[in-house]
């Protein structure tokens, strides 16, 4: 082939870069592995994740649900997996259709009226809201409730620092673990949006509807974020209380834990907002013989037609994590969805009811609750979880002080339909032996 | 006899409907294990107001197999790259190894929490410092994160960082005077768009009638005074190398900016030659193109961000690093040395902030580590040459039947239009959409946006001679529809099951989700 074209060499392709700015010498990168080699060294690496092969009661925005075996299957097969953005209908029209499903399941959750094709994750999502919500009230201060994840609101901050927006917290009632009164005196003529989070990051829910009729009494939006999607299979949708826009991390839709991503973001809000939407979007569309299929609609929102006016620099977006997610909803259905978040909301009621009778531990927020709550314990989180780990090979939950200095004792735990009742009596059962041991070092 | 023998055909409802439209009532396509704890009343749990009203009503109800069928139907519809050579160009669609996608399926990675402790998640760590290693080494680049989700994202930390960057060495006032961002003319549309949300406006750079970013523009505009940065792909979006790239840099960095460099088209360049040695500040890689993990219909990408030491301290948090080497006497197989030690430090004052949840997409790091451990440095820089040369090859191969725009020899990509055909009526479109009958994917069309009718074509190293060959006679025998039988090449694709469909009429009337009451109409359209 090289010499059909003229060369006599490989080096000769690169002709065009001047020879100064060429790399004389090898990259110092490993030599090739065979497969067996590469195999054995990523299980070596992957048993130093001790984490990932306990029982575990860790949420915190990501979460350990039942996945259909045929989720998997579905996105390994080669039409789908290894198919680029359908860019060409004709050809595309299995991803096509899948994510029309997407957005229709999307809207059906959470009761809004239109969802994007994806965006990467929740935290995110989030960000592209609050930056949408200037853009539709051409107002310039947003209000976010400080229980709403930590690593998202850091996400919103990095992503709003340029774009003129101010972006204030109100602190959440230390009482309920809900967004405080005190976000009624926030709210003014200049606010944009209110932020929150339900079930917020400490796992409590919040009165979204009040919230709502807050926030539109000053004229602003409402952005509900939400980290743990199932709990729309049982909590009353943001879309029915009032909500403008909607985002959501989708991983618990199907999604392995996979150290952090590749996960989901889902972005739903009200049809008249249509165009302020970002992301890519697919519609219904008909060929001249009046068949049905499904496009890439409305670009002229997005960045390749609009460029430094596009609503947002999004394009490579979570394709195949959005037909996962429509794979998992599919197959477990309106009775699934319900019977699993059922089936969070019931174990985690009785797990918050054993650990509160054991001696010391307390349960400090008293609103409502899905499948996360807050546990006081009587000595330092981090070393409880410790133990708990090296003595009982338990992931406990997450110790708040990850993210709030102020908080030392406090755990954050998490149960799923996949904790058995003997895994959620072990974890009782070591928290008190874990929290006495302690306790007998500690002269009384 | 034969006669009356029913011929296997394909199936009738290869016109598969919407799930929703399969949806029977009780059906159910999963099974829990029965509820092991004791009950305690819903609305003890959470109070009435709280709950859903609506009993979910309009989700599917299907079983398995519905579902399967379902999926297995659409997946038909599908074009991928294991059917084909899929020359879309500017984006990449190389092979993805089946072993990378084994790799992110260990048990030990796929159910790793993001918030287990660092002493726990070691070997999840190590991979993400090794491949920061390798993309550091590629791209000779030696700050990186790889916590951008997207190439797109990726940008957007770059420029955020530029700005960060700007703001600390010039002082907020000054900086403040310093808000233009150069972008070539040629460059994709998420450049600007990137730009613009951290606070930059945008001058647009032309392009010369080479094809290569036009010095004495450059030059001009940098003598405003008020230039962060420029953005540039090299090669550009041309498939051509910016040869005066030093010198681009030069310009640049003498008017007080920096150099940010879209790497979507580092894949020419792996091995061959290296970024930071160009002179280049910043650069953002695409996992899912040169790295060759999967695109997945649109999705997961990784949009890592490389650059120079001066700009580290300005990356996101947490960075991943190295706590402490247990064998530094390393033989450069780092599975024979005890294990080293890794952690996050989130102590960046000057960062830009975290950009995404956790540590980004982690998947897509364990598939790229597995590309580089598979290919080695040898096997990276061979798929550079097989890259290039194939393109190369498409290049030498149409020029007789295509206008190409452009003398330069490309490197991994090669554009062309449709000038000669658009004579006869038959435009950019129409040949995309007639390459479909001859079983390929199309290549990317009408972008770059200043080569009207472009047709861009990048054939990656995952193509043989013999299929480059099939490429060109295909293309060839559109030329020759083209002036034969225009009406062939107009009315295309012919082999579809669906034809164009009407895109202006989807925007117009946008129906974005599926209602009950659309059930009715659309199959009534089934049956016509």
């Amino acid at each position: 082939m090289l010499r059909q074209i003229g060369l006599s060499s490989p080096e000769e392709l690169f002709d065009s870069i001047p020879e100064d700015l060429r790399l004389h010498g090898r990259l110092n990168t490993p030599v090739a592995l065979s497969e067996i080699e590469l195999l054995s060294g990523f299980e070596q690496m992957a048993g130093r994740n001790a984490a990932a092969y306990r029982s575990s009661f860790l949420g915190g925005g990501a979460y350990s649900h039942y996945v259909p075996t045929i989720v998997d299957h579905i996105i390994s097969r080669s039409e789908f997996f290894t198919a680029y953005t359908p860019y060409q209908p004709e050809i595309s029209q299995g991803t096509l259709q899948t994510i029309f499903e997407f957005q229709t399941l999307v809207c059906q959750l959470t009761g809004m009226e239109v969802a994007n094709a994806s965006m990467y994750d929740g935290s995110t999502a989030l960000a592209e809201a609050v930056l949408m919500a200037e853009r539709v009230t051409k107002r310039s201060k947003v209000i976010a409730c400080g229980a709403v994840h930590p690593e998202y609101l850091e996400v919103v901050n990095t992503y709003v620092q340029h774009a003129g927006i101010d972006l204030q917290h109100v602190e959440f009632n230390s009482q309920t673990g809900q967004t405080s009164a005190a976000v009624n005196e926030a709210l003014d003529d200049q606010t944009a949006a209110l932020v929150v989070q339900s079930p917020n990051f400490f796992g409590c829910i919040e009165d979204v509807a009040a919230l709502a009729e807050q926030a539109h009494a000053a004229g602003a939006l409402l952005i509900v974020a939400i980290t743990e999607a199932i709990s729309l299979g049982l909590l009353r949708s943001p879309g029915s209380s009032g909500a403008d826009i909607v985002v959501a991390e989708g991983q618990s839709f199907g999604v392995p834990l996979s150290f952090g991503g590749p996960y989901l973001g889902l972005f739903a809000t009200r049809e008249k907002y249509a165009r302020q939407i970002p992301g890519r979007l697919v519609g219904e569309a008909y060929d001249k013989e009046g068949r049905r299929g499904f496009v890439l609609t409305l670009a002229t929102r997005e960045q390749h037609i609009r460029r430094e006016k596009a609503t947002s620099n999004i394009c490579t977006n979570e394709g195949l994590i959005a037909l996962a997610a429509t794979v998992y909803l599919e197959t477990m259905g309106r009775r699934g969805i319900q019977e699993v978040a059922t089936q969070c909301a019931q174990k985690t009621a009785y797990t918050a009811q054993r650990i509160s009778q054991l001696e010391g531990f307390s349960i400090p927020f008293t609103a409502p609750r899905f499948n996360e709550f807050v546990v006081r314990a009587p000595i330092d989180a981090r070393e409880l979880l410790s133990a708990l780990a090296k003595e009982n090979n338990i992931n406990g939950g997450l110790a708040l002080s990850r993210y709030f200095s102020d908080r030392p004792n406090d755990v954050l735990v998490c149960v799923t339909e996949t904790n058995s009742r003997a895994e959620i009596d072990a974890l009782v059962d070591s928290l008190a032996v874990s929290s006495n041991h302690k306790d007998t070092k500690t002269p009384s | 006899m034969k006669s009356e023998i029913t011929k296997v055909t394909n199936h009738i409802s290869h016109n598969e409907s919407l799930i929703f439209e399969r949806s029977r009532p009780g059906r159910v396509g999963y099974r829990l294990p029965a509820l092991d704890v004791d009950e305690t009343p819903i609305d003890v749990i959470v109070p009435r107001e709280f709950q859903r009203d609506d009993d979910l009503d309009g989700l599917p109800e299907v079983s398995e197999v519905d579902v399967i069928r379902h999926f297995i139907r659409m997946s038909q519809w599908n074009y991928s790259i294991d059917l084909g050579m899929y020359p879309l160009g500017s984006c990449t669609m190389k092979y993805n190894s089946r072993l990378n996608e084994r790799v992110a399926r260990i048990a030990g990675f796929a159910n790793l929490h993001p918030l287990a402790e660092e002493q726990d998640a070691q070997g999840a760590l190590q991979v993400i410092y090794e491949l920061q290693q390798h993309l550091a080494e590629i791209t000779g680049l030696p700050g990186i994160s790889l916590q951008p989700a997207a190439g797109a994202h990726g940008e957007m930390t770059g420029v955020m960082i530029i700005r960060a960057y700007i703001d600390a060495r010039d002082g907020a006032d000054a900086s403040a005077s310093r808000r233009t961002m150069l972008i070539p003319d040629s460059a994709h549309g998420t450049n600007p768009a990137s730009a613009h949300l951290s606070g930059f406006s945008v001058k647009t750079i032309r392009s010369t009638s080479e094809g290569l970013t036009d010095l004495d523009h450059l030059r001009e505009l940098c003598a405003h005074g008020e230039v962060a940065g420029l953005m540039l792909t090299n090669p550009n979006t041309l498939g051509l190398f910016e040869r005066n790239i030093r010198e681009i840099c030069r310009i640049v960095h003498e008017a007080g900016g920096l150099v940010y460099m879209d790497g979507a088209n580092m894949n020419a360049l792996v091995g061959v030659a290296r970024p930071g040695d160009m002179g280049v500040d910043i650069i953002h890689l695409n996992l899912h193109k040169t790295f060759s993990t999967p695109h997945g219909g649109g999705g997961p990408g990784c949009g890592p961000c490389c650059c120079t030491k001066e700009l580290e301290p300005f990356l996101p948090v947490p960075r991943v690093i190295q706590v402490a080497s247990a064998n530094d006497d390393s033989t450069g197989d780092s599975r024979l040395q005890t294990p080293d030690s890794f952690g996050l430090d989130f102590d960046y004052p000057q960062s830009i902030g975290r950009v995404k949840a956790f540590l980004g997409n982690y998947g897509m790091m364990l598939r790229a580590l597995a590309y580089t451990q598979t290919h080695g440095y040898d096997g990276m820089r061979e798929a550079t040459e097989a890259a290039v040369l194939n393109a190369r090859y498409i290049a030498h191969g149409l020029t007789s039947d295509y206008d190409k725009p452009f003398a330069s020899p490309p490197m991994h990509e090669v554009v062309f239009t449709d000038k000669r055909q658009s004579r006869k009526g038959v435009h950019t479109l129409d040949i995309a959409k007639r390459l479909i009958d001859y079983g390929f994917h199309p290549m990317t069309i009408y972008f770059p946006l200043i080569v009207s009718g472009a047709m861009l074509i990048e054939p990656t190293e995952s193509v043989g001679h013999q299929e480059l060959d099939q490429f060109i006679e295909a293309m060839r025998s559109i030329a020759r529809e083209a002036i034969e039988n225009p009406e062939l090449v107009l009315n295309a694709p012919h082999s579809t099951r669906i034809g164009r469909l009407d895109e202006a009429a989807a925007a117009r009337k946008p129906v974005l989700r599926w209602k009950p009451t659309q059930a009715a109409s659309a199959r009534g359209i089934e049956v016509t």
